[in-house]
């Protein structure tokens, strides 16, 4: 054995060994891991036991990064595609940093100084989004977004809508203490390792679990019950259990007239101004303050918040001016008791309406009978003192199955408005918000709303993306014609929070609503995997005009790897891997915060980087220096930060706002948190404590925080939250009533500019949840589709990512169409058999596996498995290029929209990607073999030779 | 009664993730039962050494249907037939803890013990032309090196849904012991009378039972009003009684 030279953290190390901590990114998880290194190399990967988000455990993609860091798809120098190669061949020569930089600076000063918004910027699940969208509003482009709207941004909008936050980084389920969760469409790998600890605890606890979802695989294998639900129909099934839950009284009334507000009086008399709006005390016209309620004790209109009244929480009243009123619990009330029975709802959803009535009054009685007392006394936002804080041991979660449909929002407030009734949000034993959520309903940022705001040299105003309340916030122009390349915050999709990232090459393609000059994609896969209508998509990319440019003139990718989206660029920046760079997990972004807990964290480079690669983060810092982008320059253009770490330590959003990139400390020297002057030793504090920071909240400000005054007033000192205004909680939507009200004429302001845009909003803004068909199945023969065809990501697998490491290749190297047998027999299909699944978009051929844990009228695959021969620098005939396949190029990016015209297949309200609202027909193929089959592509000659073995002291070796 | 090492794993938690197999071949391929070697790693028939796999069972018929991960390394067999065909005595079984190896210097690639073993454990490594197979991270659980409560196989530690015990199963003090007693632990294939030492709990589902007094008891209730389709609500202590 070899001498022990000295101990960190319990590990005696000998020579040439050492300990790290850094954050791991082989998902969107964001755990804490350490490190064993032997010779500057890495040994073993585990989870770090003190790290909050993780605890110690790890995934079986954490487990296996070192792969990820000798994979021979790394791209490590600049590539210039060749002059007479076509986009997609991946034909480029290599070019100097140097090079690369000004040919990109050119570029993009021309753009600038012209017409900033001619730059289109969207990146991938990249965790940088407080640097990238800055550098995007410094630049003055509104085009910019990461991956949210093609990803679940129905989720976030829907709840931060409703109740101030929403799932997964922002908030979730107190598994210390519930005793009954359900589980609605999600994903196996979905929120990894928190949700895998926590589903753990639930079955320690002897909690029960509920999956909903048309799959049963991972969390739902160890599901006591599984719902498999057709896909786009969980608001139906959620409607109908919120009927029960009302038929029975199962709703805690204190919660709903403390915490949202459902007992507030709406005006009821149509054509005016007032429509569907709050009725307010008349003296006051100012926005959630002083709205009313029906006193029931002097049966009069008093002002909500009251000392002494007691609100009606159902009812239809009349005001001394004669107008009606009814509280949204009211509305309500009327919209499902007969609508929404679970009968109907069984014929909608394929649960037996016994099932969900079942499940309703489990839930139900479970939330009203097993109340939980803690003994912490806290002050609601009007002064009412508590002496315990309580709450009712039910929780719900939810991810993309229910997002990615075109009634996805409508769903998630369905959902939204179940947790109000059950007094489960932000409590003891439900869902908990994590700070620095939640935030108000909606957040303050809104995106700049007028052309002249786009200015050359000149950054905006406001950010590109943001919570618009009305529709004066919406990005249009005195047209109303849409000012983002993706059409984002339009009259079409107003609550675009996360931008509409499926839209972008499409619409840059027909130039509509204009031509941009250059794309510039940040790992994101948006050529293959990371869109719809892949097939379609390539040939855009591709499309030149008639003077042989490309309709997309100039298309810059940054990516660490050997990506179908590289071999279409023009210009390659080659990025580093998660353990050759710094990053900020930041509060600004998306942070590791806890329920009880404000924390942030970084990576810092465990390895050199491999050949010529940049951190992106770098590069954006270099380009706004070369441009002397404000913000990142004075006004001589000499810059302020010379590297990434400069900038996240010493920059804010103001001089002297004292909040920045890390929370952790802060101050001089070091020892404030969250507000504080910059350190410049910032990131040395962050190394030496694990690479993360936490702070605990007080017991008082840990629960009911939407209207805890003590939390209101930290959140305020902390500049989490501008004021210290309570944060009612919207079950009854007036921000969307607004915006129907402009549709029908009655409302002063903006006005939809097509009476299509008119019949759009009057149908989906619905100021309460309803349930809708998707839009695409309204428009598809479902006799000559007769099957749902959706995917998910596999636990060792993230999205492209993973196929090219070699050990989780191993586990998973094909996807096949899993098929019911039940479906398959009417089909006239076999296990293993290679079928043609087709869509009014396109076909496809795949094999086929029976399973008896899908829904009966649903096929499934893994989500980005399929590989164009030679991407990833796989070989050419490995079963991810021939057997595997994306469902993609079957799901249409644009469906029909009123006469003749297009539109994107997106939810009408967020703008969130519908692409599980399609629909296929499976017939029997006779050939075998993937289709649509790609043409090779070589990895340019930079790239490692990929090894035929491989053996630890061989990678260890190859290092030397 | 000598120490007998296992690993109890809970099918009331494994959500079928591989965490435990890629951990397991990170750790031992650097370890000292590694490396673990990978051949054709890129290519169309990637296929390397692992000591653990997991395993993806359907069961019933829908819509009653269950899914269950399996996931399965050497069982330590009490009565291991591995041990038993081995021609060099290089499978051998320790008598102070129940772990089997492999010496790697005695084994001779002659695969004997593949084919005799019923749980399909055995994985031959044919660069260096050996068997190799799980340890229970036997560089880890006696490693001073490492601090004392990461003295676990790999694993263990890594199992995010923490469905993996590992302790002294003989020790009926220990955790794995009383996982096994109050878990309805079960062996697989005890028919082949290998008596394997690792177990797994099987699946117990949670019901609630919900009585009809429980419906009906209330603290407030929406009724319909002379009015149609008019609502009210009435709280419990408007409720009249009959």
């Amino acid at each position: 054995m070899a001498a022990i030279e000295r101990e960190k953290d319990g590990h005696l190390l000998g020579p040439g060994e050492d300990i790290k901590y850094t954050t791991c990114y082989m998902c969107a998880c964001r755990c804490g891991i350490k490190i064993t290194m032997k010779d500057d190399q890495i040994r073993y990967i585990q989870g770090n036991p003190d790290h909050p988000t993780n605890k110690g455990v790890i995934c079986a993609k954490g487990s296996s990064g070192v792969m990820k860091q000798f994979s021979p798809a790394r791209i490590s120098k600049p590539l210039l595609r060749k002059k007479n190669a076509e986009r997609g061949e991946a034909d480029f020569e290599e070019i100097s940093w140097e090079e690369a930089m000004d040919i990109l600076v050119k570029r993009l000063k021309h753009i600038r100084e012209t017409d900033p918004k001619k730059l289109a910027f969207y990146t991938g699940r990249d965790q940088m989004q407080a640097l990238t969208s800055y550098w995007a509003k410094q630049f003055g482009t509104p085009n910019f977004a990461a991956h949210g709207g093609f990803c679940s941004v129905n989720m976030a909008t829907g709840m931060i809508y409703s109740l101030g936050g929403t799932c997964w980084e922002f908030g979730g389920t107190d598994f210390e203490r519930t005793k009954y969760m359900l589980l609605f469409g999600v994903a196996e790998d979905h929120d990894s390792n928190p949700l895998k600890l926590g589903i753990s605890k639930l079955r320690d606890q002897g909690g029960k679990l509920v999956v909903i979802n048309p799959v049963r695989s991972g969390y739902g294998a160890v599901a006591d019950e599984w719902l498999p639900v057709k896909p786009g129909t969980d608001g139906a099934l959620i409607l109908a259990m919120v009927q029960v839950l009302l038929k029975n009284g199962l709703y805690d009334r204190e919660f709903l007239i403390s915490h949202t507000n459902a007992a507030y009086l709406v005006q009821m008399d149509e054509g005016d101004e007032n429509e569907g709006m709050f009725h307010l005390i008349p003296e006051y016209e100012m926005e959630d303050i002083q709205q009313t309620v029906w006193d029931t004790k002097t049966k009069s209109i008093k002002e909500a918040r009251t000392k002494g009244v007691e609100p009606a929480l159902v009812g239809t009243f009349t005001s001394p001016e004669g107008k009606t009123l009814k509280t949204g619990m009211q509305m309500l009330i009327e919209r499902v008791m007969e609508q929404y029975t679970p009968e109907k709802a069984e014929k909608i959803c394929g649960i037996s309406a016994e099932q969900i009535e079942r499940i309703a009054l489990e839930i139900g009685i479970t939330a009203r009978d097993e109340t939980i007392s803690l003994p912490i006394p806290w002050t609601d936002a009007w002064g009412n003192e508590h002496k315990t804080t309580t709450g009712n041991p039910v929780s719900l979660h939810a991810m993309r199955g229910v997002a990615a449909h075109s009634n996805g929002f409508q769903t998630v407030r369905a959902l939204s408005v179940l947790m109000m009734l059950l007094g489960i949000v932000d409590r003891p034993g439900g869902f908990r918000f994590k700070p620095p959520y939640p935030r108000p309903i909606p957040p303050c940022p809104k995106p700049i709303n007028s052309a002249s705001k786009i200015k050359p040299n000149t950054p905006l105003p406001n950010p590109e993306l943001g919570f618009p309340s009305m529709p004066e916030h919406l990005m249009v122009d005195d047209d109303g014609k849409p000012l983002r390349i993706d059409k984002a915050f339009s009259w079409e999709f107003p609550f675009t929070a996360h931008g509409m990232m499926q839209n972008v090459i499409t619409n840059a393609y027909k130039g509509d609503p204009y031509h941009i000059d250059t794309l510039f994609i940040f790992m994101a896969n948006m050529a293959w995997n990371s869109t719809m209508n892949t097939s379609g998509i390539i040939e855009m990319l591709k499309a030149k005009d008639d003077n042989g440019e490309h309709k997309i003139p100039f298309l810059v990718v940054s990516d660490a790897f050997f990506s179908e989206q590289v071999a279409y660029a023009d210009l390659v920046l080659p990025d580093t891997t998660y353990l050759e760079r710094h990053d900020v997990i930041s509060l600004l972004d998306r942070p590791i915060c806890e329920y009880d807990r404000v924390a942030d964290a970084i990576r810092y480079p465990i390895l050199k980087p491999k050949g010529e690669c940049r951190p992106f983060q770098q590069t954006l810092i270099d380009l706004a220096n070369r441009l002397g982008m404000q913000g990142f320059c004075d006004d001589e253009g000499t810059p302020f930060y010379n590297t990434y770490e400069e900038f996240v330590t010493n920059w804010e959003p103001a001089p002297g706002a004292g909040v920045g990139f890390l929370a952790g400390w802060r101050g001089k020297d070091g020892t404030d948190h969250i507000v504080g002057e910059p350190n410049k030793h910032q990131w040395d504090a962050y190394k030496r404590n694990q690479s993360f920071f936490g702070v605990e909240l007080e017991d008082t400000i840990k629960y009911n925080r939407n209207i805890n005054q003590g939390y209101l007033n930290w959140a305020m000192g902390t500049k989490f939250k501008r004021d210290n205004e309570a944060i009612v909680m919207h079950f009854y939507s007036e921000p969307m009533q607004r915006f129907r009200l402009a549709a029908k004429g009655l409302r002063k302001g903006r006005k939809p500019a097509t009476e299509e845009q008119a019949k759009r909003i009057l149908t989906y803004f619905d100021p309460l949840p309803f349930w809708y068909e998707p839009i695409e199945q309204q428009q598809v023969d479902a006799k000559k589709y007769p099957f749902h065809a959706i995917t998910q990501r596999p636990m060792p697998h993230y999205h492209s990512w993973d196929s090219q490491n070699a050990w989780l290749r191993q586990i998973m190297g094909q996807n096949f169409l899993y098929m019911n047998p039940l479906g398959a027999e009417k089909a006239g299909v076999k296990d293993m058999d290679w079928v043609w699944v087709e869509s009014p978009t396109g076909k496809i051929r795949v094999q086929v596996k029976l399973s008896n844990a899908v829904q009966h009228d649903t096929v499934w695959t893994w989500n980005g498995m399929g590989k164009i021969p030679g991407a990833w620098n796989l070989a050419e005939d490995v079963d991810e290029a021939k057997k595997s396949f994306l469902l993609n190029h079957l799901i249409t990016e644009e469906i029909a929209h009123g006469h003749g015209q297009k539109i994107s297949n997106s939810d009408p309200i967020s703008g969130q990607a519908a692409w599980f609202d399609l629909r296929v027909s499976i017939t029997k193929a006779t050939e075998e073999g993937n289709w649509p089959v790609f043409k090779p592509i070589k990895p340019p000659k930079h790239m490692d030779k990929r090894p035929d073995i491989l053996r630890y002291e061989f990678m260890r070796d190859k290092k030397k | 009664m000598d120490t007998r090492l296992a690993l109890v794993i809970d099918q009331n938690k494994c959500v079928g993730c591989h965490a435990c197999a890629t951990n397991c071949k990170a750790w031992n391929t650097a370890g000292a039962a590694g490396p673990l070697t990978d051949r054709d790693p890129y290519g169309k028939a990637p296929r390397g050494v692992w000591f653990n796999r997991v395993q993806t069972y359907e069961v019933g018929q829908y819509p009653n249907t269950e899914v269950h991960y399996l996931p399965k390394s050497c069982m330590h067999c009490k009565d291991a037939p591995c041990v038993k065909v081995c021609p060099t005595s290089a499978t051998y079984k320790r008598k102070e803890d129940g772990i089997v190896l492999v010496d790697y210097d005695q084994c001779i690639g002659c695969k004997y013990c593949s084919w005799a073993c019923p749980y399909g454990c055995r994985e031959y490594d044919d660069y260096d032309g050996v068997m190799k197979k799980c340890t229970l991270c036997i560089d880890r659980i006696y490693n001073e090196k490492l601090p004392a409560d990461e003295r676990k196989p790999a694993c263990v530690l890594a199992c995010p849904t923490k469905a993996r015990t590992f302790g002294d199963i003989n020790d009926p003090q220990s955790e794995a012991s009383v996982k096994i007693l109050e878990g309805l632990g079960f062996k697989l294939l005890p028919e082949v009378g290998t008596s394997p030492s690792n177990h797994y709990l099987p699946k117990r589902k949670v019901k609630i039972r919900i009585d009809e007094d429980e419906i009906l008891a209330r603290k407030h209730v929406i009724v319909v009003t002379e009015k149609s389709s008019s609502y009210a609500e009435v709280i419990a202590e408007d409720i009249a009684v009959p």
